[in-house]
């Protein structure tokens, strides 16, 4: 008979309606800013800088080696090499970025830079509150900005970053037990950069 | 204060102002004591049904709905209302400018012309014209004239199919209507809708009797239900507007407030064709039970208007959007045969003597037809495995 469907539907539309009072599962919207969705670990919104230690300036692992400069598909990364050399965390000296800007506003979080780096230096964060009230400058992240200890990687994609720093660990015992050989086949630099 | 001063305050209060005012000006006062609180209560009714009806359709498909903007979202409409008037009218350049900025005007002008004879309370009514319904659904089909206004002014191919689909859909529509409250002017033998309220303010044994409690009756509310959710292009009816096919249909030019316009008009006349839909069927502002009659009869008159306003909500959150084919067969085929009989089955019910044999024969009268014609609407649909041309 005509009508049947209609009040199957009417009951439907009524359980929902009274069950989303009752049971708090039927709700599946989180309140944002008072409540928040945990953190997913395979997320990535913009790169950041890792340092190693407790001074970002010093810790930092990026070598300004610019490659990701070179290969960042639309162009947001800018990167001034020094012109001295400072000791890293391990105690040898590198050239380091003078100046290392992002621009946020111009990033597709396509994650090209990571996979270049040779050092680890550069990583996918996964903050997303980045909203400023100027388009030009507040979103022209500086390296002050873009620097984050080795510990917030840990928090956020604490998988991959076991698994950098076990590679870094084993690439740097693999150069540190043989300082005696005076001319190695390859220099040290090179085989810090092949990994 | 016994409850029939507080049941006549608003009556008594019109009064003492007018005792104030010079016998000259009474006529123009009256007038515009009457009008004023329609212009106010009802437009804050349309502000409350927006909130209600986000909330209430949140809640069906198991959301929140609004809940930021003041207590549980409750300030919302006012939000809206700064924002829609705040922003940019946009007029097309090839748009009709006067006609265009016309069918807004019109639209509201017309839902509101309704009210005019709609009793709220005892006594409470602007004008208590003899043909009343007549005038009702005369001033109703100014909306097909304001939404034809819009759709043609706007000079675009959306604004221009939905004006032509809610042209074609309110005239097939408004037949039923007419034809469903022919009935009460059968039983009333008045046109008037104060005198069909009145009639319907009776009890036997603390019941009332309310038309919607006899089985011409019943089919007849169900009927101009379903025509007026037509009539005020609501879901599932709501074609003139189908967003998904024509984005908003007739308004689609319209921005800022005069979008807002169009949202008001049609809130205003859905509470209109409510309004008169309580006045014939569900007794207007009287009490549903004869101890309840203390309770003023205004308050009556809107919880009514509130529990079909929901009605209107749930049936919106429930039913998808019909096709233009289905729209027209359900006009021409269904409801238009079915008033047809409610008219005949309320003349049997008036010459009948009164008793259960008069209940079932009425009854089946409009049941087996009823079933008859749903399994004629459903018969010679060849239905068979699309093919696409284009698509693949």
């Amino acid at each position: 008979m005509l009508g049947e469907g209609i009040l199957k539907g009417l009951a439907e539309t009524a359980r929902n309606f009274f069950g989303s009072y009752v049971s708090k599962d039927r709700l599946t919207t989180i309140q944002f800013p008072e409540e928040r969705a945990p953190r997913i670990e395979a997320s990535r919104n913009f790169p950041f800088l890792v340092y190693d230690g407790t001074d970002p300036m010093a810790g930092l692992r990026c070598v300004s080696c610019l490659i990701c400069e070179k290969e960042c598909p639309p162009k947001c990364i800018f990167i001034e090499k020094s012109t001295d050399k400072k000791p890293d965390a391990v105690g040898k000296p590198q050239f380091y970025p003078s100046k290392f800007n992002i621009d946020v506003s111009v990033c597709m979080s396509c994650q090209i830079c990571v996979e270049v780096c040779p050092f680890d230096a550069i990583k996918m964060d996964n903050a997303f509150e980045l909203s400023a009230t100027d388009r030009f400058d507040a979103l022209l992240f500086n390296k002050q900005q873009l620097a984050k200890p080795n510990e917030y990687y840990h928090e956020i994609h604490p998988t991959e970053a076991a698994e950098v720093d076990a590679a870094l660990a084993a690439a740097r015992a693999k150069v540190a037990p043989k300082p005696p050989p005076p001319p190695p086949p390859a220099p040290p630099t090179t085989e810090a950069a092949a990994q | 204060m016994t409850p029939d001063t507080i049941d006549q305050i608003f009556v008594t209060a019109k009064h003492w102002l007018l005792g104030y005012t010079p016998s000259a000006l009474q006529p123009i006062v009256s007038a515009i004591l009457s009008v004023v609180p329609i212009l106010v209560v009802f437009p804050l009714l349309f502000a409350i049904t927006t909130v209600l009806e986000r909330k209430g359709l949140g809640r069906i498909q198991n959301r929140y709905g609004p809940n930021r903007v003041g207590p549980y979202g409750f300030s919302q409409p006012i939000a809206d209302g700064i924002k829609s008037l705040t922003k940019e009218d946009v007029i097309p350049r090839s748009a009709d400018q006067v006609v265009h900025f016309l069918a807004p005007l019109l639209l509201v002008l017309a839902a509101f012309l309704g009210y005019a004879i709609l009793p709220i309370g005892r006594n409470m009514v602007i004008t208590n014209l003899n043909a009343g319904l007549l005038y009702f659904f005369a001033i109703g089909s100014m909306v097909e004239l304001a939404v034809f206004m819009a759709g043609w002014s706007s000079r675009s191919k959306y604004s221009l199919l939905g004006a032509m689909r809610a042209v074609a859909q309110m005239i097939s529509y408004e037949i039923p209507l007419v034809l469903a409250s022919v009935v009460i002017i059968m039983a009333t033998g008045s046109l008037s809708t104060v005198s069909i309220v009145e009639q319907q303010a009776h009890y036997t044994y603390s019941l009332p009797h309310w038309f919607v409690f006899t089985p011409w009756g019943f089919a007849g509310f169900l009927l101009f239900m379903i025509a007026a959710t037509a009539e005020s292009n609501r879901s599932p009816f709501d074609l003139p507007e189908g967003e998904s096919e024509i984005i908003a249909g007739y308004y689609i030019e319209y921005s800022g407030f005069k979008f807002a316009l169009f949202f008001l008009g049609e809130y205003l006349g859905m509470f209109a064709t409510s309004g008169l839909a309580i006045t014939l069927f569900l007794g207007g502002w009287s009490a549903p039970f004869s101890f309840l009659t203390w309770v003023p009869s205004y308050l009556w008159f809107f919880l009514k208007l509130l529990v079909l306003i929901c009605v209107f909500i749930w049936i919106r959150g429930t039913l998808p959007r019909l096709r233009q084919d289905q729209l027209m067969n359900l006009a021409w085929k269904f409801m238009l045969p079915m008033t047809l009989i409610n008219i005949f089955t309320a003349a049997l019910w008036h010459f009948m003597p009164a008793g259960i044999i008069r209940w079932l024969a009425c009854a089946a009268l409009l049941v087996i037809p009823c079933i008859a014609l749903s399994r004629g609407l459903k018969q010679g649909k060849k239905l068979q495995v699309r093919t696409y041309r284009f698509a693949e």
